[in-house]
């Protein structure tokens, strides 16, 4: 009963073994709904590339793939740091946990930080008297001059950045949730309630932080990179 | 077998506690049942008293009651609150939550807060729609179809759309909640092949909704998007298609229909074999044609669409893939039939219900042939006769499966027995009201009465005037189970653990159960549904 005393055990699981079985399943069937949930989106991604080509290759080629790509490292890299803290669970390192969990968070908010920078490249010529040039905000006041097109296909760049605005969003407000969750994770890792028996929710964490980053690797390449040339 | 426990223990889950807090803090998952019982049944009247006013406006060809927007509004709410509120969530929520955890021998969910989180986001999504209709309601149809509801309407379609995009994680979670609860807690000897029906159709209901949910979701968050920040998602205008948006619904709500009939199906499996008193005749073939449905379920959504603009090989295709949902249907029908067959039937409630749905079910399933007919669709497509149809599918097959199964539970529930007379008098009630409401819409639709109209042509008057008449009796039939299981609580005789007698690891649990369900965790040695087994032993006791 050293389990149930020590609190980890909730009373209607027979074991650790059991507990930490439901959890893992749970969080593979959450990441599953997960990838149904932007596969929606995805979805609608490429039905609109086949259907207007043009206008999605000029809005590939005016946002910044160099900024893009340096994003994509610094992802990588807090994905890096997210295996080795969950390592470090497994390896029993208390202090090595909380090391890696907070570098993870801060390149995850370095990560937001660049994509805000790109945001507001794009909005923020919106907001004003105008004449709303490099406005890249669907709606009234979208520039699509800037893009070099005219017509049918400026209106229709306007889904392209709908769908950039949306997709990366959505994959922002992941991330949003995931730092606070990160943080909690430390915080408790800190007051050591992690051991090499029981470190689950360090592992459940380091699944949905790569679950969001992946999501990003498909993001990079559909967004800045096809049909650039 | 393990032996007898005491019939009336003097504390259950009921009592365990008082107070509001003991209630809206509970994890118990028996309790969870009965708040989830309390807001679809709140949500299933107010839905009601939307048809009680779209009926009552049909009296008349030209519609004297509410004006043109109101009907709209009024068609919109009640499907609102019905497919979302009600149909999605009652089984599965309610009879799902009370009985997964005992039928496989555990303490509870694997979940047991996520279990109370998803009560509380289906009351926050509740609370945005009910707002939104307070505010006047919204005029979409329960479909937002685009452009109408992204461009045009001028009504709170953002506040319904969050709402429902609320209540979807609750189901979500439920369904997450279910899977990983039958996968990792069943009692020890409890195999794959050895669990209720009940059990399989509520595993398949869950992979339907957690695969199909989060579609829906991302859908709806467009339009709202689309509302909000004049994203160009569905906007023909700037090259968006709004077929695509019917896509994407689709693919979410055809399987949706699936999480409210599967649960259904495994409630009348269990009360079809314990009212015949024999094993259940193809168990494999019942427990598997359940996942057959849900894998099926998801290839099949654009028969929704045969009219809205799609190739002509695209619509061949869904056609012949939606006639293959027929086949595990139809499986599950002649089972139960065969299950009947020289079976010592006896006539209580439950039964009565679980007669009713198949009836229902199968003039709804045959329907929907019909409505998979490239052609006869075309026909029929935005007519009463599709009303008709899912009307027998939802209303006909998983209400009276909920009530049967209610019922069935009942003195599992609260440790009560309910009045059998007036139980048999209103489902008989129930039964004849229903068919006197949609029967004569199926010939209206077929005669060409468009559907979501707000007046038509006097000839299809003494159709409409039969519609409401039976839509009357249909709703006095409803109240009576409301009052007559409330006066149970308090006044009825109390129940036995095992009063029917009924196979099933629920049963040998104390009526009502202990907090903890069972005193030591059940081990199972034998298949489910051994009846002759348990009556032997039944009068081996007596004897």
């Amino acid at each position: 009963m050293s389990e149930a005393a020590s609190g980890r055990l909730a009373h209607h699981f027979a074991d650790l073994g059991q507990q930490r079985e439901a959890a893992s399943l749970g969080m593979w069937v959450f990441l599953l709904t997960e990838v149904l949930f932007f596969g929606g989106f995805f979805t609608a991604y490429v039905v609109y590339r086949g259907l207007h080509p043009e206008a999605f290759a000029a809005g590939s080629r005016h946002l910044s793939w160099s900024i893009g790509f340096a994003n994509t490292l610094v992802l990588i890299a807090s994905s890096f740091t997210m295996a080795l803290a969950v390592w470090a669970a497994a390896a029993g390192k208390r202090r090595a946990i909380v090391f890696h969990l907070a570098l993870t968070i801060l390149l995850g908010t370095a990560f937001l930080g660049v994509k805000a920078f790109e945001y507001h490249g794009k909005i923020a010529p919106c907001f004003g008297d105008g004449p709303y040039a490099e406005c890249l905000l669907p709606g009234e006041r979208f520039d699509a001059a800037a893009l070099h097109l005219e017509g049918d296909r400026g209106r229709e760049a306007q889904i392209f950045f709908s769908l950039y605005f949306g997709l990366t969003g959505l994959h922002a407000f992941h991330m949003i949730v995931g730092l606070p969750l990160l943080a909690f994770i430390a915080w408790n890792a800190a007051r050591g309630r992690y051991t090499p028996e029981w470190h689950t929710p360090v592992e459940l964490a380091g699944l949905y932080w790569h679950f969001v980053d992946i999501v990003w690797i498909f993001l990079f390449p559909l967004l800045y990179l096809i049909g650039r040339h | 077998m393990t032996t007898a426990i005491a019939p009336h223990p003097t504390r259950h889950y009921l009592n365990a506690d008082y107070g509001w807090k003991s209630w809206l803090l509970t994890t118990d998952h028996k309790r969870i049942a009965i708040l989830y019982l309390v807001s679809v049944t709140l949500m299933f009247f107010i839905g009601g008293a939307y048809a009680v006013l779209i009926r009552l406006h049909l009296v008349e060809p030209t519609g004297s009651l509410v004006s043109r927007d109101t009907f709209n509004k009024l068609f919109t709410g009640h499907g609102v609150l019905m497919i979302f509120f009600f149909m999605i969530p009652a089984i599965p929520s309610v009879l799902g939550n009370f009985l997964i955890p005992l039928m496989i021998g555990a303490k509870d969910v694997a979940f047991p807060r996520l279990n109370l989180f998803s009560w509380y986001i289906y009351v926050a999504g509740a609370v945005l729609v009910l707002y939104a209709l307070f505010l006047g309601g919204l005029d979409t149809g329960w479909t937002f179809y685009t452009p109408y509801s992204t461009v045009f309407a001028q009504t709170n379609v953002v506040l319904a759309a969050l709402g429902i995009f609320v209540t979807g994680f609750s189901s979500i979670l439920t369904g997450l909640n279910f899977i990983v609860t039958i996968h990792t807690l069943r009692a020890p000897g409890l195999t794959w092949s050895r669990l209720p029906l009940f059990i399989w159709a509520h595993y398949a209901t869950a992979i339907i909704q957690v695969l199909g949910t989060p579609v829906v979701a991302i859908t709806i968050l467009l339009v709202a998007l689309e509302r909000l920040f004049h994203f160009g998602f569905f906007d023909p205008n700037r090259g968006g298609d709004p077929v695509l948006f019917q896509h994407l619904f689709w693919f979410y709500s055809h399987p949706a229909v699936y999480i409210m009939i599967l649960p259904g199906m495994g409630v009348v499996s269990e009360l079809v074999t314990c009212f015949s008193r024999k094993r259940v005749f193809g168990y494999g073939f019942i427990a598997g044609s359940s996942l057959a449905i849900a894998g099926i379920s998801f290839l099949v959504w654009a028969h929704h669409m045969f009219v809205s603009g799609m190739s002509v090989y695209a619509a061949m295709i869904f056609s012949a893939l939606s006639f293959l949902v027929a086949i595990p249907s139809a499986i599950k029908v002649f089972n139960w039939t065969a299950t009947l067959y020289r079976g010592s039937i006896s006539w209580q409630t439950p039964m009565l219900y679980a007669f009713g749905f198949i009836g229902l079910f199968t003039v709804g399933g045959l329907t929907g042939l019909f409505l998979a007919c490239l052609g006869l669709d075309v026909h029929v497509t935005d007519t009463y006769f599709i009303v008709a149809h899912f009307h027998y599918i939802m209303v006909g097959s998983t209400v009276m499966a909920y009530l049967g199964g209610l019922h069935f539970w009942w003195p599992k529930i609260t440790g009560k027995l309910y009045p059998e007379w007036w139980a048999r008098v209103s489902a008989v009630i129930i039964y004849i009201g229903f068919n006197l409401t949609f029967l004569p819409q199926f010939v209206l639709g077929y005669l060409g009465m468009p559907r979501r109209y707000f007046s038509y042509p006097p000839e299809f008057q003494v159709l409409n005037v039969m519609s409401s008449a039976g839509a009357s009796i249909l709703g006095a039939g409803y109240l009576i189970p409301m009052v007559y299981l409330a006066w149970s609580m308090r006044y009825g005789k109390s129940a036995a653990a095992n009063p029917w007698p009924a196979t099933g690891l629920e049963w040998q649990a104390a009526s009502p159960p202990p907090t903890a369900n069972f005193p030591r965790t059940p081990v199972v040695h034998e298949e489910a549904y051994d009846y002759p087994r348990l009556l032997a032993e039944r009068e081996e006791t007596h004897v």
